[in-house]
C-alpha cells in the first residue's frame, strides 16, 4: 500500500491535476473505508459463530461460505447468469414501458385524466402477491420472473419521468408558444431532455427493485436462478451454499446499481 | 420590414378585483415604447397578453396591430432570464425557434448572428460556460433569428451589472432598429435611454409621459436623459 500511496506518474499531461489528484485521493478514501467496513462486518459475522457456538447449518461463518462460492463457483454463475438475464431483460422491458407510459401521459391531457387513477390505484395491489399467478399463467420459465421485474420497476420509473415532464420551467414553455413550436418538437427537444434528472433518479430506483422482482419470481416456482438455487441448498441443508448465493445476488444487485448509476449520471451530464 | 403599430386596450381581473384597467397602450411602430412601473403592478402581464401568453389573471379587451392583421405569431420574446436551454450550445440555442417548428435552421444566418452579437469564439460553449452578459447577448441573438417584426422585452437587462447593462441597451437599440419594441422595465434610467414613447403603470392605472427629446439610444450622461430619469423616478415614488 505504501508504495502506491501519493505516486503520480511522471509528466503526466493532466491540464488539472490538483483536481485529478484529488479525486484520486477522494476514490481511494472511499474505497479503504469500504473495506473496512466490510472488515468490521465480517469480523463481527465470525465473532457471532464463535461466541454463540453456532453450527454450520444455522449460520456458517464467512470463511465456510467463501469455500462454499468457491467449490460450487460453476454452479452458481450458471445460476446468477439466469438471474441476471431475467433482471436485465426485465429493466429493458420495464424501462421502455415506464418511459412510453410517462410520455404518453404527459403529452396527452386525456390520457392523464383516463390513465393516471388507474396507474396509482394498481399500486394497491402488492406486485409480490401476482407472483404465483403470473407463474400459473406464464409457467415455470423466465417469462415469469421478467414479468415480475418489469411490474416492480414499472411505476417508479414511470412516476417518477412523468413527474419530470409536467415540471418543465414555464419560461421554456412561453419561449416555445411564442416561437411557435409544434408539441411533438416540444416534447422531444424541451420537455424529455428536462426531464433526464427526474428519469435518472427512477432509473436508480429500478436497478435497486428489478433484481427483487425476479427472485421472489424464482421462489414461487423456476428451475434455475439465484433464488431457485437458494431455496435448493436449503433444502439441501447446504446453509453455507444458500449464504454464497444470497452474497453473490447482493453483489449482482450493486454492480447494477453502480451501473445504471454511471449511465444515469452520464445523461444527467449531456443536458446539464 | 416594416413594423406595425400595435395597441393594447382593456382591463385585467384579478378574480373579482381589478389588478389594472381599463388602460389603453399604443406602441411606437419601429420603435421602442416603455412601459416603466414598480414590481407586481401588471406590467409584464400586458406583455404576456400582447405575446399570446397565458396569464392567470382574467384579460376583458383587444389586442389589435395596425395593419390589421393579428399580432400572435409575429412577436418574439425575451425574458429576464435568458432561458437558454444548458443541453445545447450557444448555436444550438440561437436556432432553436426553427426546431421547435420542425424545420432546419439557416446555418449560414445562426453563424452570422452568432457573429454579429461578438459570439464566434463562445459558438459551441453551453450556457454553463458563459457569463451573464453573453448568456442574454445569445437570447438576444436568439430572439433576432426569429426575425419577427414586434419584439416583446421583459425585463431583459434587470439581473446584470452596471456595465454590462449599459452595454447591452446599446445592442440591443442597434439591432432591432426597425422593429416595434415593447420594453417592460422598473428602471427609469432605462426607460430614459431607450424610449420612444414610455408608459407608466401603477395603483391599478396607466398614463403616457414624456420621453426625453432627441433619438433613442440616448447617451447615459446627457443632460435631458438625467432629468428625465429623474423626473420618473419621482413619478414611479408618487404613484
Amino acid at each position: 500500500m505504501t508504495g502506491l500511496t501519493g505516486e503520480r506518474p511522471k509528466g503526466a499531461s493532466s491540464p488539472l491535476p490538483g483536481a485529478h489528484g484529488r479525486a484520486r485521493r477522494a476514490w481511494r478514501q472511499a474505497a479503504g473505508q469500504a473495506v473496512l467496513v466490510t472488515a468490521v462486518l465480517l469480523g463481527i459475522w465470525q465473532g457471532i459463530v464463535w461466541l454463540f457456538a453456532l453450527p454450520p447449518f444455522i449460520l456458517p461463518g464467512p470463511g465456510r461460505v467463501a469455500l462454499a462460492l468457491w467449490e460450487n463457483a460453476g454452479l452458481i454463475v450458471h445460476h446468477a447468469g439466469i438471474t441476471a438475464l431475467e433482471v436485465g431483460l426485465g429493466l429493458l422491458f420495464g424501462v421502455i414501458l415506464g418511459v412510453s407510459t410517462a410520455i404518453s401521459l404527459a403529452a396527452s391531457p386525456m390520457a392523464r385524466a383516463m390513465a393516471r387513477p388507474a396507474l396509482v390505484a394498481t399500486q394497491a395491489v402488492p406486485v409480490f402477491a401476482l407472483a404465483p399467478i403470473l407463474n400459473l399463467w406464464l409457467g415455470f420459465g423466465m417469462g415469469s420472473k421478467v414479468l415480475m421485474a418489469v411490474l416492480i420497476i414499472y411505476f417508479p420509473v414511470a412516476w417518477a419521468f412523468f413527474d419530470g415532464l409536467v415540471r418543465t420551467p414555464p419560461g421554456w414553455m412561453d419561449l416555445a408558444r411564442t416561437m411557435g413550436a409544434t408539441p411533438r418538437q416540444v416534447m422531444w427537444r424541451i420537455r424529455v431532455p428536462a426531464a433526464v434528472p427526474a428519469l435518472a433518479s427512477g432509473l436508480r430506483l429500478a436497478a435497486v427493485y428489478a433484481p427483487i422482482g425476479a427472485v421472489i419470481g424464482e421462489w414461487v416456482g423456476s428451475a434455475g436462478g439465484l433464488g431457485y438455487l437458494m431455496l435448493w441448498a436449503n433444502g439441501q441443508v447446504k446453509i453455507d451454499l444458500t449464504f454464497a448465493a444470497l452474497a453473490v445476488l447482493a453483489a449482482l444487485t450493486l454492480l447494477l446499481h453502480r451501473v445504471v448509476g454511471a449511465m444515469s449520471d452520464w445523461m444527467v451530464a449531456r443536458v446539464g | 420590414m416594416s413594423a406595425p403599430a400595435v395597441s393594447f386596450e382593456g382591463a385585467v381581473w384579478l378574480g373579482s378585483a381589478p389588478l389594472f384597467g381599463p388602460v389603453r397602450i399604443e406602441l411606437v411602430p419601429g420603435g421602442w415604447t416603455c412601459l416603466l412601473g414598480p414590481s407586481g403592478c401588471g406590467k409584464s402581464t400586458v406583455l404576456r397578453l400582447i405575446a399570446g401568453l397565458a396569464t392567470g389573471p382574467r384579460f376583458e379587451g383587444t389586442v389589435s396591430a395596425s395593419d390589421d392583421r393579428t399580432v400572435e405569431g409575429r412577436v418574439a420574446y425575451m425574458a429576464q432570464e435568458d432561458l437558454l436551454l444548458p443541453w445545447l450550445d450557444v448555436a444550438g440555442n440561437v436556432a432553436l425557434g426553427a426546431r421547435l417548428r420542425g424545420g432546419v435552421p439557416d446555418a449560414g444566418r445562426v453563424q452570422d448572428l452568432v457573429a454579429r452579437l461578438g459570439l464566434t469564439e463562445h459558438a459551441h460553449k453551453r450556457r454553463a460556460a458563459l457569463s451573464g452578459g453573453q448568456r442574454q447577448r445569445v437570447a438576444l441573438a436568439r430572439t433576432l433569428m426569429e426575425d419577427r417584426p414586434i419584439v416583446l422585452l421583459d425585463e431583459p437587462f434587470s439581473a446584470l451589472d452596471a456595465v454590462t447593462r449599459a452595454e447591452m441597451q446599446e445592442l440591443a437599440s442597434e439591432v432591432l432598429t426597425g422593429r416595434t419594441v415593447l420594453l417592460v422595465t422598473h428602471d427609469p434610467g432605462e426607460a430614459a435611454r431607450l424610449a420612444d414613447r414610455i408608459y407608466l403603470m401603477g395603483g391599478g392605472a396607466m398614463r403616457q409621459v414624456s420621453a426625453p427629446n432627441g433619438r433613442a439610444i440616448r447617451p447615459v450622461d446627457a443632460p435631458e436623459v438625467m432629468r428625465s430619469s429623474a423626473e420618473l423616478l419621482a413619478a414611479l415614488r408618487a404613484a
